[in-house]
């Protein structure tokens, strides 16, 4: 392939598209489409991401109706064919809505919206969203969420990490999981987690927002360029 | 013939419920030492024009599934109610 194409959902609420677009649309050989919710088509995108924001005001649960949209009956399939799907936040929680991932996200252990900049550990690096990351790095990425307690029963988390889908963890500086450094309370820590087949990623963190490093971190960029190095073959 | 059907949404015992948990210290605060526990939930009112109540509890039952509850941290009650 030589070229990619990134397209961008785009929901009434989503609030993180254009930075998605920016941080994607920094690679050579990369083209980016503004996917809108009702379309029906995904116009010849190679890799599909689902932004963060408040999609339908999060409306009844967060994601719980951007799940119905007419795009997300071609994201479900493209997703189902095995081509790349990255949700970040909102994208996370429609993921989970529409059953492409497994479990809940809850509000926040405190209650709190929790806006900063957090460690995350790489727990698997032998995805194509985290192929470019060493095992076990720990990696400086902004979060902005009120429902971000990752929830599934105990038989999920163990089939995930069986299957080493969980891809991301929250941790302290030095890369330890502790309690106080998973300050949302997700079970386990959870900050991403893939799909069994590991073409469908859905993380709270923002990578977008860390994407250079006049934004205090760089660290979220190889998520996208390992995305299109996977996709360039 | 048209049903009122009266949909309450729970999050499930075992999941920590924050909000309930922040109006209950502040029932503690007010003085109200035996009001124990407050959990929070979703009532959701809908109409349903179908002809039996076998029918109209079927679709109630499947719009919960499908959107109103969340079934991996919810639970939900349906009562249906005749209306003219």
């Amino acid at each position: 392939m030589d070229t990619v194409t990134i397209g961008i959902v785009v929901f009434p609420g989503s609030n993180c598209d254009h930075d998605t677009e920016f941080a994607a649309a920094s690679f050579s050989k990369v083209t980016t489409r503004m996917l809108w919710h009702k379309d029906h088509n995904l116009q010849g995108s190679d890799i599909i991401i689902l932004p963060g924001g408040f999609s339908y005001g999060d409306y009844l649960r967060a994601g719980s109706i951007a799940k119905f949209s007419p795009i997300m009956r071609e994201v479900i399939a493209f997703a189902r064919k095995g081509y790349p799907v990255l949700g970040i936040c909102n994208g996370f929680q429609v993921l989970l809505e529409c059953g492409l991932l497994e479990g809940a996200l809850s509000r926040n252990r405190d209650k709190k919206f929790i806006c900063r900049h957090m460690h995350v550990k790489v727990v698997n690096n032998c995805t194509m969203f985290s192929s470019l990351y060493d095992e076990n790095e720990v990696l400086n990425l902004p979060v902005a969420h009120g429902e971000g307690n990752y929830y599934a029963p105990q038989e999920t988390i163990e089939a995930l990490e069986e299957n080493s889908q969980i891809v991301f963890r929250y941790c302290d500086a030095s890369g330890n999981i502790t309690e106080e450094a998973n300050l949302n309370g997700s079970v386990s820590a959870i900050a991403g987690i893939c799909n069994r087949e590991k073409n469908v990623l859905g993380l709270m963190p923002h990578p977008e927002r860390a994407s250079e490093a006049l934004l205090g971190s760089n660290d979220g960029a190889r998520m996208f360029e390992g995305l299109v190095e996977h996709a360039l073959g | 013939m048209a049903y009122k059907v009266k949909i309450r949404v729970t999050l499930r015992p075992s999941i920590l419920d924050v909000q309930g948990k922040a109006v209950q210290h502040a029932l503690e605060n007010l003085g109200y030492s035996t009001v124990d526990a407050a959990r929070i939930g979703k009532y959701i009112e809908v109409t349903v024009n179908e002809d039996n109540n076998v029918e109209a509890e079927r679709i109630s039952e499947e719009i919960c599934q499908k959107l109103l509850a969340n079934p991996v941290m919810e639970d939900y009650s349906i009562e249906l109610e005749e209306i003219n």
